[in-house]
C-alpha cells in the first residue's frame, strides 16, 4: 500500500512549510504529459478490466462449449452451441434455480422491511430499553449466524418432527431461519440512512393528523428508497450465495437451491471434469438475475453504501 | 411489499390526534389507525397470525409438548396485545424483528453455548435411560419358540422424518399390531389393507415406507426396536420381525449392564456418560452429560488439537487481516486512478469492474478451484506447467487470496469511490495551492479521511473474512491435508474446522465443535468491540 515507508505526517507538514519551493505537478492540471493526466488511469484501468474479467470469460466461453469439459474449456470460445444450456435446464436445475430466486426475493422483501421497520423506531422514537436495543442488535450482527450451524441444525431436526413444512428439507424453513438474521444485518446501516431525513417531516405530517403508520409508509419509505434498494440487492445477493446452511438443511434434490445444486455437480473430482460445462451453464443462467438487478439499482449502490459507512 | 401501497393521501387533514397517546383502553382504531385501509390490513394480519398459531399449535397437543404450546399461546397474546394496545408503538416496529432474532439467533446462539459443556456426540446424544434401552434394545436375539411376525415397515407422518412404526402381522393368530417405541399396539382389522400372504400393505394413520426411503432411515432403523413385557420385536431384514429376549440387561442395584452370555459387566461412568468395563473397554452407546470446561481444556492440552488450533487461529487472522489489506489496497489504486476528472469513459470501467461483484460467489468460487486444476485447469494450461496449485498449503494459500482479491476489491472500489466523491475538494486544493504534491496531499489529507469514513466498513469486513466459510470449503475444501491429522487441514479457519467436527464423516463431535465456535464468538466479540471503540474515536477527532 502507498502509505507505507513514508515518516510521520506532523513532521513533514512542518518540513514543507519551511523548504524551498517546489514545482508542483497535479494529476488534472495540464503541465503534465498525456501519460501523467490520463494515461496512468487508463492502464490501470484496464488492468483491473483485465482481471475482473477474465474469469467470467472463462465461465462463459466453458459454457458455450460443447464438449462440456474443464479440460477442453478455453478462455475464449473456439465452437459455440447451447448444448450445455439445453442440457441443464432439462435437468433439476430449473427447481433449483427457481428455489433461490424465491429465497432470495422473499428473503430480501422481508429483511428489508423487518430492518426497516427497527431502524424507524430506532430513529424516530424515544423509548426505554432503546440504546441497550441498538448495542445489542450492533453486538448480534457480529455473530454470524452459521456460527450456530450445530445448534440449528439441532433446533430444526426438533421443528421438523412437529411442523415438517417449515423444518429441514423445506425453503421455507430456511427461510424463516434467514429473517432471523435480518434486525441484525441492516438495522444500523438504515437507522443511518433514517436520522438524515429531517424530522419536521413527521411533525408536520403529524399536526396534519397523520398516524405513525401513514408517517412511516407515506413519507419516510419514499424517501429512503435508495437504501432500500442497496439492502434489498445485499439481502438478495447474500441469500442467493448462502451455502452453508442451505447445504445442510437442503438435502433432497427437489429442494435445493442453485448454490447448493451446483455445487454437487462438481463438488466430486471424479465428475468435475465431465460436468464443467454444465455447471458453467447453470452459473451464468444464476448470474442473470444479480448481474442485472445489479445494473438496474447502481445509481443507489455507491450513495447508499457510503451512505452506511460515514454516517452508521 | 403491499403495505407500502399506503399512501400518504389518504391521511386525513383534519382526523384524529397523532399518535393516541392521551387516550386508554384496548381497540383498533384506538392507536392512530385512522385509514380504512389501514384498518383492513391490520385485521388482516391479526386474522393470520391467529391461524398461523393454531396451525402451529396442533402439532404440539398431538405430542403433548405443553411447554410449546404455552410459548406458542404467549408469543400470540404478545402480538395481539402489542398491535391492539395504543401504548406500545415502537414495539409495534420491533416485534416482527425481535422475534425471528430471538428464535432464530439468540436461541440457537445460547444452545450452542450450552452445547460446549456437554459430550454431545454420535454415541452421547440422549439421556441415560435411552441408552440403556438402546443397549438392550440391540442385544435382543431371537429365542428358540418365539413369534415371528410378517413385517412392514412405516412411519408415523412424514416419510424421512415421522417416527418409525412396525406394522406387524402374526402368521400363525392372524392378528395384526402396530409396534412404536412406546410399545406393541394391537391395530383393529378394518384400518388395515394386506396382501395374499398376510402382509400388511397400507393402515389408516401410517405412511408406508418404500426401499429408497427404508435405506434413507438406515441409521433409525437400525437402533429401533419395539419393546415387549419380556425383551423386544426387532427387524430382520425388511419384511420379517421377531420377538426376542436381550443378552444384556441393566441392573439399577450395581449401575452397570450384564451381558447375560459372557457374564461381562460394564458400569456405568456418570462423569463420561459411558459404560465402562474393568478392562477400560466402553459401550458404544453412551449419554449425554455435562462435561464441564473439558471441551476447552482439549483445545489446549491435546497435543494433535493444539498443534493444528494454534495453526489455524493464526492463519485465520492472518487470512482476514490480508484479504481486507489487498482488496482495499488494489480496490484504492482502482477507485483512484478512475477518479480522475479528465478520464473519459468512467462509467464503461466502472460497470465493467464491478462485475464480479455481482456474480454468484459459490459458483465463481467453484470455477476458480476448477482454474487451479492440476490436470485440465486453466492457469496450468496457460502457463504451460503442471503444478498442483491447491496440493501444498503456501501456494493454496496464495491461490485463495488471489480469489479473495478477485471477488473482493470491487466492492472496495465501490466505497472508496462513494467516500471520494465526499471529500471536500476544497481541501486538496487548498493543499496544491499551499504546494504540497499531489502524492503528499493524499497521504495527509486524503488517505485519513477515507480510512475515518471507511473504518466501520473495513472492520465489517474483517468479521466477514473472518468467517469466510465460502472461500475456504469452495476453493480448497481446508485442505491440504496432512497425513498426522486428516481432521485439520493446511488452508483451514475455525469455522471449517467446526464444520468438519461436527458434520464430517468421522462421526459427530457436536460438543467439540460447539466449543469451538465459542472460541470464534469470544475472538470475533472482542476484536470488534475493540475496533469499533477505537473508530468511535476517530469520529470524534474528525
Amino acid at each position: 500500500m502507498a502509505i507505507t515507508g513514508n515518516q510521520a505526517g506532523p513532521q513533514t507538514i512542518a518540513a514543507v512549510g519551511e523548504g524551498p519551493p517546489t514545482e508542483v505537478v497535479r494529476l488534472g492540471t495540464a503541465k503534465g504529459n498525456w501519460f501523467r493526466r490520463v494515461g496512468w488511469s487508463h492502464l490501470v484501468g484496464v488492468l483491473a478490466l483485465v482481471f475482473s474479467l477474465f474469469p467470467i470469460l472463462f465461465v462463459v466461453s466453458a459454457a458455450l462449449n460443447p464438449v462440456g469439459t474443464l479440460s477442453s474449456s478455453q478462455l475464449l470460445p473456439t465452437r459455440m452451441s447451447l448444448d450445455n444450456f439445453g442440457a441443464i435446464l432439462s435437468g433439476s436445475f430449473p427447481r433449483w434455480f427457481w428455489n433461490s430466486l424465491l429465497i432470495g426475493v422473499l428473503s430480501a422483501a422481508l429483511s428489508m422491511f423487518i430492518s426497516a421497520c427497527a431502524a424507524f423506531a430506532f430513529s424516530r422514537f424515544r423509548f426505554t430499553g432503546r440504546r441497550a436495543g441498538l448495542l445489542a442488535v450492533l453486538l448480534i450482527q457480529l455473530f454470524p449466524q452459521f456460527l450456530a450451524i450445530v445448534a440449528l441444525y439441532l433446533i430444526f431436526a426438533d421443528i421438523t418432527n412437529l411442523w415438517p413444512a417449515i423444518g429441514l428439507n423445506s425453503i421455507w424453513g430456511l427461510l424463516l431461519l434467514y429473517l432471523g438474521g435480518a434486525l441484525g444485518v441492516n438495522t444500523w446501516l438504515m437507522k443511518g440512512f433514517f436520522d438524515t431525513i429531517p424530522k419536521d417531516l413527521d411533525e408536520s405530517a403529524k399536526v396534519d393528523g397523520a398516524s405513525h403508520a401513514q408517517v412511516f409508509f407515506g413519507i419516510i419509505l419514499p424517501l429512503v428508497r435508495p437504501i432500500l434498494a442497496v439492502t434489498g440487492l445485499l439481502g438478495f445477493i447474500a441469500a442467493v450465495n448462502e451455502f452453508l446452511i442451505a447445504s445442510v438443511f437442503l438435502t433432497d434434490d427437489s429442494v435445493k437451491t442453485a448454490a447448493v445444486g451446483l455445487y454437487g455437480l462438481v463438488a466430486d473430482p471424479q465428475t468435475a471434469n465431465a460436468n464443467f460445462g454444465l455447471f458453467a451453464a447453470g452459473a451464468v443462467i444464476l448470474a442473470v438475475p444479480t448481474v442485472a438487478l445489479f445494473q438496474f439499482l447502481q445509481r443507489y449502490i455507491v450513495g447508499g453504501l457510503t451512505a452506511g459507512a460515514v454516517k452508521g | 411489499m403491499a403495505r407500502s401501497t399506503v399512501d400518504v393521501d389518504t391521511a386525513r387533514p383534519t382526523g384524529s390526534p397523532p399518535g393516541g397517546r392521551g387516550r386508554a383502553g384496548l381497540g383498533v382504531g384506538s392507536d392512530g389507525t385512522s385509514s380504512p385501509l389501514g384498518l383492513v390490513l391490520k385485521i388482516a394480519a391479526l386474522a393470520l397470525l391467529a391461524a398461523v398459531a393454531v396451525w402451529g399449535a396442533v402439532p404440539l397437543v398431538r405430542t403433548q409438548n405443553w411447554i410449546g404450546l404455552a410459548v406458542l399461546v404467549a408469543v400470540t397474546l404478545l402480538g395481539f396485545y402489542v398491535y391492539l394496545s395504543p401504548r406500545t408503538i415502537p414495539l409495534k416496529y420491533l416485534l416482527p424483528g425481535t422475534l425471528f432474532l430471538i428464535a432464530f439467533q439468540i436461541l440457537p446462539i445460547v444452545y450452542t453455548v450450552a452445547t460446549a459443556f456437554t459430550n454431545f456426540s454420535d454415541g452421547h446424544r440422549g439421556s441415560k435411560e435411552e441408552a440403556i434401552a438402546a443397549i438392550e434394545g440391540a442385544s435382543v436375539q431371537q429365542v428358540p419358540g418365539s413369534p415371528v411376525y410378517d413385517l412392514t415397515i412405516a412411519a408415523d407422518g412424514d416419510p424421512s422424518t415421522g417416527d418409525l412404526v412396525f406394522l406387524l402381522a402374526d402368521p400363525t393368530t392372524d392378528q395384526v399390531f402396530a409396534g412404536t417405541s412406546d410399545g406393541l399396539a394391537p391395530l383393529s382389522a378394518a384400518d388395515v389393507q394386506r396382501s395374499d400372504a398376510g402382509r400388511i400393505t397400507a393402515a389408516e394413520g401410517y405412511t408406508v415406507l418404500d426401499v429408497a426411503q427404508i435405506s434413507d432411515r438406515q441409521d433409525d432403523l437400525t437402533a429401533f426396536t419395539v419393546p415387549t413385557d419380556d425383551g423386544a420385536i426387532r427387524n430382520q431384514g425388511l419384511s420379517s420381525a421377531f420377538d426376542g429376549a436381550p443378552q444384556r440387561a441393566y441392573d439399577a442395584g450395581c449401575d452397570c449392564i450384564t451381558d447375560a452370555a459372557s457374564g461381562r459387566t460394564w458400569t456405568a461412568d456418570d462423569g463420561n456418560g459411558a459404560f465402562v468395563a474393568d478392562d477400560g473397554q466402553t459401550l458404544a452407546q453412551g449419554w449425554r452429560v455435562g462435561v464441564g470446561l473439558r471441551n476447552f481444556g482439549a483445545i489446549f492440552t491435546n497435543d494433535v488439537i493444539r498443534s493444528s488450533f494454534l495453526r489455524i487461529v493464526v492463519w485465520n487472522f492472518a487470512f482476514a487481516f490480508l484479504t481486507v489489506l489487498i482488496t482495499f489496497g488494489l480496490g484504492l489504486l482502482v477507485a483512484l486512478a478512475l477518479n480522475n476528472p479528465m478520464l473519459k469513459g468512467k462509467t464503461f470501467y466502472r460497470s465493467l469492474i464491478i462485475l464480479p461483484y455481482a456474480m454468484p460467489a459459490v459458483a465463481m468460487y467453484l470455477v476458480w478451484r476448477n482454474m487451479f486444476n492440476t490436470d485440465f485447469g486453466l492457469i496450468n494450461r496457460i502457463l504451460g506447467t503442471h503444478v498442483n496449485w491447491l496440493g501444498n498449503t503456501a501456494s493454496s494459500m496464495v491461490a485463495i487470496l488471489l480469489v479473495q482479491l478477485w471477488l473482493g476489491y470491487n466492492y472496495m472500489f465501490l466505497v472508496i469511490t462513494g467516500a471520494l466523491q465526499s471529500i471536500p475538494k476544497d481541501l486538496t486544493e487548498a493543499a496544491g495551492v499551499d504546494g504540497a504534491k499531489p502524492f503528499y496531499a493524499f497521504r495527509t489529507i486524503t488517505f485519513p479521511l477515507l480510512l475515518v469514513a471507511l473504518a466501520p466498513l473495513l472492520i465489517s469486513s474483517f468479521a466477514f473474512n473472518f468467517n469466510n466459510f465460502n472461500a475456504i470449503y469452495l476453493v480448497t475444501q481446508g485442505g491440504p491435508f496432512s497425513p498426522d491429522n486428516p481432521s485439520a487441514g493446511g488452508t483451514d479457519l475455525l469455522i471449517t474446522y467446526t464444520y468438519r467436527l461436527a458434520f464430517g464423516g468421522a462421526g459427530a463431535d457436536y460438543g467439540f465443535a460447539a466449543a469451538i465456535s465459542v472460541v470464534i464468538f469470544l475472538i470475533v466479540g472482542v476484536i470488534s468491540v475493540l475496533a469499533f471503540r477505537r473508530t468511535r474515536a476517530l469520529e470524534e477527532v474528525n
